[in-house]
């Protein structure tokens, strides 16, 4: 919940509240994405996250 | 007030320890775990403070971390979006990652710390710095001025990959910023990784190739790949790139503008990666002496401190020495990730708290020996354990042997006192050896270090007799500047132009061939009895034996080896390597006398970097 409450504060703060309907699509993505693949291990040649 | 600075997540984790604003201990997570580059929560390092503080976890009044996770996933998620519907390969590898790891970084540091013993409350504090703003105080505050732009370079942190910032006693203003993808860190990565090296640990090799290659493509970088306006600024063409969207640095677009494939990292190095590497090395530096320029004309300040990755170029920064753009000029040991522990320490302390700058200003990175050291004790039961046969000295004894070692052309690891804070070892954790052999690059860069021929070795001098063999006369206590040989050390050749390519090192360039690149440059530490006075004494005995003030100074590791931290391990280096002498503190252990099954399969131990 805390990160919730944090990460709204976050957005408000910056001010990206035109990223919110696009955050949302995208994390429903990602979030399918880890569930059907399971592991997180990225084995990159470089990130840049 | 004492407060623990934490890097980590990304790589090189570290974490720091201050107290009312002087640095007592700081440590890089990878020397403890043996783990090059680790980017895990630097718990042991934290123990390692903790201890050298000599304070328990609850005497700790704050926790920083140094950068904002929050501000980083905005920068991801908005660089996918931006390249739509390019991408979806790295945004399926990423997002997983973020969403069950990355976003939730406060309460994996929190979860991590409260298993190190600090309280609910401290945990709930964790104070978050920014990327470049840690990089700016790791910078400023430790240097030895009260006024100085900070000019930050790196690959890129949350949105910054470029930044100006004005310290003023303990302020720290930010000025200027450049913003992702344009990153000059991620254009040099660009070509580390077209030129066949890794990212994030083959830039040092590309900057040391640069000098048998001619930059005969610095205009096609200019004209295609970078923008560069007339104060520093610039633009990549993202056209080229890869980073973005992609799991590599550069895409086929790259491969046909400089009309041939990026190197494999097994084949042979050739004439045109050492022309990519002067080009790309010519071009970095064009930009940063433009801003550089720019800068010091505009705000008038005297005094330069650098940090952020690219400070870590040692040859850029020698140019701006060579320019003469400011009187002073600082650079921060630890200037990449590393160092971000130390510098959001700092900046807490500074800026979060406004505490006042203690006066005189001096450099107060104690000579970048922040961390672990070894009792005599503790070496000596060591050595009884295993049967390892030595010989303890007394100081003036021990310089006169050591130097004997040296003039001899034999190989020294040198282990002494706390280990050095940052990517270099400063006379505490290193191997010595005479300059003025001619075959002596060769040995240390097969035999010792084993690690590519053409790896240059840099030169400890005494710091009073820096500018009798260097055309630089100001301090490097932290081997980040490069700068010509003086002309009378020179050895002329009767055909200069004779030999191209790696072939140049065959040929003996000075009085101490081993650390005079094909340049006739050098990247030099000036050695002070201040800072290092064991390692100071020992170079004065070698002058007095050899009338040659400096060493050979290169990190006590193999390649892809963290560098060693504690005897054991400095050991183990030194068994499994050609290595003649070690020196623990006051102990000498020579190969000769060794049991040889102590002896290791060393070499394959640690993966190539």
């Amino acid at each position: 919940m805390s990160f919730i409450k944090e990460f709204t504060v976050f957005l408000l703060t910056r001010k990206k509240y035109w990223l919110v309907p696009l955050l949302l699509a995208m994390l429903l993505v990602g979030f399918l994405l880890v569930f059907s693949k399971g592991s997180a291990v990225a084995p990159f040649i470089y990130t840049v996250f | 007030m004492k407060i623990i600075g934490i890097s980590a997540f990304y790589h090189d984790s570290s974490a720091c320890l201050i107290d009312n604003g002087q640095i007592i201990a700081a440590c890089q997570e990878e020397r403890l775990t043996r783990i090059k580059h680790d980017s895990a929560f630097p718990a042991q390092s934290i123990k390692y403070c903790l201890e050298a503080a000599a304070c328990k976890p609850e005497e700790i009044d704050c926790i920083v971390f140094y950068e904002k996770p929050f501000l980083k996933f905005e920068r991801l998620l908005e660089t996918y979006l931006a390249f739509v519907p390019r991408g979806f390969v790295s945004f399926s590898k990423a997002l997983p990652l973020w969403l069950t790891e990355k976003l939730f970084q406060k309460k994996l540091l929190r979860d991590e710390l409260r298993s190190l013993g600090f309280s609910e409350t401290q945990c709930a504090s964790i104070l978050f710095s920014s990327h470049h703003l840690s990089h700016a105080a790791s910078a400023f505050y430790p240097s030895p001025h009260n006024e100085a732009l900070v000019l930050t370079m790196d690959g890129v942190g949350e949105w910054d990959t470029t930044t100006v910032y004005i310290g003023n006693s303990n302020k720290l203003q930010k000025i200027k910023e450049l913003h992702f993808p344009h990153s000059l860190g991620l254009l040099y990565s660009a070509f580390t990784y077209y030129c066949g090296f890794k990212v994030n640990s083959g830039e040092y090799k590309l900057m040391g190739l640069a000098p048998f290659g001619k930059p005969i493509f610095a205009e096609k970088i200019k004209n295609h790949l970078i923008d560069i306006k007339s104060d520093g600024s610039f633009k990549l063409d993202m056209s080229y790139f890869d980073y973005c969207t992609g799991l590599k640095m550069t895409n086929s677009k790259f491969d046909r503008l400089f009309e041939f494939n990026r190197r494999n990292p097994e084949e042979e190095i050739s004439q045109v990666h050492m022309d990519l590497a002067a080009s790309i090395q010519f071009v970095l530096e064009e930009v940063v002496l433009k801003i550089c320029k720019f800068l010091a004309q505009e705000y008038k300040i005297d005094n330069l401190c650098l940090a952020g990755g690219v400070a870590l170029n040692c040859v850029g920064n020698g140019k701006i020495y060579e320019e003469k753009i400011f009187k002073n000029i600082w650079i921060q040991p630890a200037a990449g990730d590393a160092g971000g522990s130390l510098g959001a320490a700092l900046a807490a302390h500074y800026l979060h708290f406004s505490k006042d700058r203690p006066k005189p200003f001096n450099d107060s990175m104690k000579g970048s020996y922040l961390g672990p050291q070894f009792s005599e004790e503790y070496i000596e039961n060591f050595l009884k354990s295993k049967n390892i046969k030595y010989t303890k000295f007394t100081n003036t004894d021990l310089y006169s042997v050591i130097c004997n070692y040296l003039s001899a052309e034999k190989v020294i690891g040198w282990f002494q006192g706390r280990m050095e804070f940052g990517p270099r070892a400063l006379g505490n954790r290193s191997i010595i050896a005479d300059a003025r052999s001619s075959s002596m690059q060769k040995k240390l860069n097969l035999k010792i270090k084993f690690r590519e021929s053409f790896r240059p070795f840099a030169p400890a001098i005494l710091s009073e007799s820096v500018n009798s063999w260097f055309k630089f006369s100001e301090a490097s206590p932290y081997m980040l500047m490069v700068a010509q040989l003086q002309d009378d050390k020179k050895v002329l050749n009767a055909q200069p132009n004779a030999l191209f390519g790696l072939d140049l090192l065959n040929q003996v360039r000075s009085s101490v061939p081993a650390i005079t690149h094909v340049d006739y440059s050098a990247r030099i530490q000036t050695v002070h009895e201040e800072t290092n006075p064991k390692f100071y004494n020992l170079i004065k005995a070698f002058n007095a034996l050899t009338g040659t003030p400096l060493l050979i100074n290169t990190s006590f590791n193999i390649r892809g080896e963290p560098v060693v931290c504690t005897p054991e391990e400095a050991f183990r280096c030194f068994m499994g390597t050609d290595m003649d002498v070690l020196v623990l503190e006051n102990f000498v252990l020579l190969k000769d006398d060794q049991d040889f099954n102590l002896k290791e399969d060393y070499r394959n131990k640690f993966s190539k970097d």
